[in-house]
């Protein structure tokens, strides 16, 4: 019998019925549920449709990908989005570079070596972390590079900043697979005599692998889509430049954000096409990580 | 055997060898690298919150206005005259209701992928939530600014003709970038964050709470409402918090939304102003003296704090849940 | 190769919580003792202060000796690691490492402690898959993930992979309590085989088992719950069975316990 709960078999000698009541509020609330999950797919499903529709066309040109905005004003179509793409993941590959070492050995420490204070200490600065506004983030590293150290606001500046939004992501992340590593790999490896940092590199950290590959990628998703300490410290440019030392660095955020609110067709179909340029760059990072993570998750 | 046996006595320093066999040396550098790493999160947070006050302090100093009650924002020259009511206001409000709009609807999500949903599509449903949360906010900015704005606006009407003898609802000086409008997009990007915790706790009802529900003639949403529901409240309360400490600091989405007022203040949802991150951001591009870059600095920090006790709460709740679930 | 154990006067503690009291006994080389008794009576926690893997568990402690061939395990100057190279163990659970292949799960001792050399590592991994009787079985899917195998391959799979670093004790705590009877037949027969180059030490629930493969049994249990386990008497396995010193021997050997 699959009678449901909802509508009780016809014959059922001895069964009472359910009063109205109870059974309204059960079709209510499973009504409800439905909704709310429906309601919650309309704004995806619209924004992928809005900036999808808007955005499309600029990408089918083969000079979109390959060139800049150098020479290109607002009433002016044509040109690229090159630029602001290398600006992006060049920021992006600086801040992975810093923010994964000291991320993935502070998630080290908190499950293979941490006790006692100073460990809660790390656990909760990670938490705070995590909740800080990346605007506030921005303006650390203003406070710390340009007006303390009397810097530029260049490239690797914008990439400090990443690093404080990117290590909170890497360090849960990374914990989480840690744990999930069971205690009878590590203690069948010190039975063997291994050291406890081979045993840590060897043997827990290649079995976590994949959920901190995941991590980083998820990580990585987060801080290119990031655009609030960019206005700070990462002041858009028109054309190419691969010096993060010196001069203004295009990136896909301000690139938006510079083609926002212009009256001109041509500014407002590249800021679309952009948005769509940044958004499957971050979908693409999102999927992979996803992927890396159901094919090699630790086995139990 | 040599290892064991062959070991000079305590005092003096074992040849090289050994070291090596033994992986002394490995797991001090290891060992050193751990803790450093996390000493240095520790500092960096520390360093957030010592940077910001250093360089606030002197602005605060010359401040002539009342930091805390005085709506003026003149930083151009001297003295300067800054306060931030009206950003604490606009901050709060926009992210409160931001919070009062999602809350249900991500426990309605989070009760249909746990409770409702087949369970071959709830992985896959759980995912496209997540999603919501992939989404760059800059990209939230622009669909709220441009394409939802024009069907928000009848809302706006409708509630104003309504509701508007409530301050929070008068249209007096109704303009189309609303702290309303900026909820709404604020609502939908803290939305996956609520639902992700809120999915994690209720999936951790006990199955016996379930089944002894069930067993005693529950109906599916009697089993939820006097088993999921109590068990999850706590960790639902501290996603709530977690949800409210982003939009509190949410910038981009905002600045692009939001139309500023001009010194006009309202305590209507359908007016305009700017948040302690939209007024940074909107200005960032004229910090040029330390003193007025100081000014937004201090805003930053009130920022920074106000997070920070929005999301010191919510960790409090989930353990003091942890402890009771043990 | 193989040689034998002094242990004297060896408490264990959990932090403040006194585990085992007392115990002192002399294992011989070349010989296969069994540890038993009732579930926490401590057998398995004296087990693992012979190679030092007690220490492992946060805030764990011992006092007394335990030497190996004249030499304290617990001086200051010992190295646990070194320790552990020279006494084996294989654990309750099946666990080998799941990232590796079998050939490298074999020789993951020998290649984490340094061994680079591709022949030595060869000849090593067909030594001590041979001597774990496993040898036929894999030989042609060395390459293929180690968890791929069934139980029983995977515990004698975790006995080559002990026994590759040439130990002198091997450590088992109760091997078999996860297989199937045809598995435990396969480990009991391998027991047998190489304790002529061991010195081999056994936990086992299973009475039959200790009657089938020891030379000599230790009878572990505890005074009341909450209160330490202790060593109650040690002699040779006939004797144990047939003839046992000891009431409370007899009468959890008889089944007439608790």
């Amino acid at each position: 019998m699959t009678a449901t709960v909802s509508s009780p078999p016809l014959h059922a000698p001895g069964v009472p019925e359910l009063s109205r009541r109870r059974r309204t509020r059960d079709v209510l609330a499973t009504v409800m549920v439905h909704v709310a999950f429906a309601i919650a797919m309309v704004p995806l499903v619209w924004i992928l449709y809005s900036v999808l529709g808007h955005g499309w066309h600029l990408l089918l040109d083969s000079t979109w990908w390959t060139n800049s905005q150098r020479n290109i004003n607002p009433e002016r179509a044509g040109g690229g989005v090159y630029h602001a793409i290398f600006g992006t993941l060049a920021q992006a590959l600086i801040c992975a570079v810093i923010a994964v070492p000291l991320a993935v050995f502070t998630a080290i420490y908190l499950v293979e070596y941490g006790t006692g204070r100073l460990a809660r200490a790390v656990s909760f600065t990670v938490d705070i972390l995590t909740g800080i506004p990346s605007i506030v983030a921005g303006l650390f590293i203003y406070a710390l590079w340009v007006t303390t150290f009397g810097l530029q606001r260049v490239g690797l500046a914008a990439s400090l900043s990443l690093v404080l939004l990117m290590v909170p992501v890497v360090v849960r992340s990374t914990e989480e697979m840690l744990k999930l590593v069971p205690n009878e790999l590590r203690e069948a490896s010190y039975a063997l005599g291994v050291p406890k940092w081979k045993t840590i590199s060897r043997i827990v950290l290649p079995t976590a692998l994949g959920g901190i590959v995941t991590g980083v990628m998820l990580g990585l998703a987060r801080v290119m889509g990031e655009t609030a300490p960019l206005l700070i410290l990462g002041p858009y440019a028109s054309s190419i430049n691969t010096d993060l030392f010196n001069g203004n660095m295009a990136t896909l955020p301000t690139m938006i954000r510079e083609n926002f609110g212009l009256p001109d067709q041509p500014a407002i179909d590249r800021m679309w096409a952009s948005a769509l340029t940044l958004i499957v760059l971050v979908l693409l990072l999102n999927i992979a990580g996803r992927v890396v993570a159901r094919f090699s998750g630790v086995k139990k | 055997m040599a290892i064991l046996t062959g070991r000079p006595g305590p005092g003096t320093s074992p040849p090289p060898a050994d070291l090596s066999s033994t992986g002394r040396f490995g797991d001090r550098v290891f060992h050193g690298l751990s803790t450093g790493s996390g000493i240095v999160v520790i500092g960096l947070v520390t360093a957030v919150g010592a940077f910001l006050l250093a360089q606030a302090l002197p602005a605060l100093v010359r401040n002539d206005a009342n930091f805390l009650t005085d709506r003026v924002w003149q930083v151009d020259g001297d003295p300067l005259r800054f306060g931030i009511p009206d950003l604490l206001w606009v901050t709060v409000i926009s992210s409160l209701v931001a919070m009062v709009i999602a809350l249900p609807v991500a426990i309605g999500v989070a009760l249909y992928l746990t409770e409702y949903a087949p369970p071959r599509l709830a992985r896959p449903f759980a995912y496209l939530v997540d999603l919501l949360a992939a989404v760059p906010s800059i990209v939230y900015g622009l669909w709220g600014a441009t394409i939802i704005i024009t069907y928000v606006a009848p809302v706006q009407t409708f509630l104003g003709s309504v509701l508007g003898w409530i301050p929070l609802f008068s249209t007096e000086n109704a303009i189309t970038g609303t702290i309303f409008l900026a909820s709404i997009v604020l609502a939908v990007m803290i939305l996956p964050i609520i639902t992700a915790i809120s999915r994690e706790v209720f999936a951790q009802t006990p199955l016996t709470h379930k089944e002894g529900a069930l067993a005693l003639g529950a109906t599916r949403w009697e089993m939820i409402r006097t088993t999921v529901l109590p068990f999850g409240t706590p960790g639902t309360i501290s996603a709530a918090m977690l949800g409210l400490g982003r939009a509190l600091g949410e910038t981009i989405a905002v600045s692009l939304i939001m139309g500023t007022t001009n010194g006009a203040f309202s305590w209507s949802l359908f007016s305009g102003g700017e948040t302690f991150a939209s007024r940074i951001a909107n200005n960032a591009q004229e910090f040029d003296t330390p003193t007025k870059a100081g000014a937004f600095i201090a805003a930053g920090l009130v920022l920074f704090v106000l997070t920070f006790v929005v999301n010191a709460m919510a960790r409090v709740v989930i353990e003091r849940r942890k402890a009771f679930a043990e | 190769m193989a040689q034998r154990i002094d242990v004297k006067d060896l408490n264990i503690y959990y932090d403040r919580f006194k585990a085992v009291e007392d115990v002192s006994m002399t294992i011989e080389a070349r010989s296969v003792t069994a540890f038993i008794g009732p579930s926490g009576c401590g057998k398995s926690t004296v087990l693992r202060t012979l190679n030092r893997m007690h220490e492992v568990i946060p805030k764990a402690t011992v006092t007394g000796t335990v030497d190996l061939n004249g030499r304290n395990l617990y001086d200051r100057d010992v190295d646990p690691v070194a320790v552990r190279r020279t006494v084996g163990m294989v654990f309750q659970r099946p666990n080998p490492f799941p990232t590796m292949s079998i050939s490298d799960n074999v020789a993951a001792g020998l290649k984490l402690g340094g061994e680079r050399n591709k022949a030595v590592l060869a000849e090593a991994v067909e030594r001590s898959l041979r001597g774990a009787n496993l040898w036929n079985e894999v030989k042609d899917r060395l390459d293929k993930p180690g968890a791929g195998l069934s139980g029983g391959q995977q515990q004698r799979l975790c006995i080559a992979r002990a026994i590759a670093v040439e130990p002198q004790v091997l450590l088992m705590d109760e091997p078999c309590s996860a297989l199937d009877p045809i598995s435990t037949l396969a480990i009991e027969d391998l027991i047998e085989e190489i304790k002529t180059n061991y010195t081999i030490v056994i936990v086992t629930h299973n009475m039959q088992q200790a009657a089938r493969v020891s030379d000599r049994t230790a009878f572990f249990n505890l005074a009341a719950t909450g209160k330490p386990g202790r060593l109650v008497e040690m002699d040779d396995t006939t004797k144990i069975f047939s003839n046992p010193g000891r009431k409370e021997t007899e009468d959890y050997i008889s089944g007439r316990f608790g």
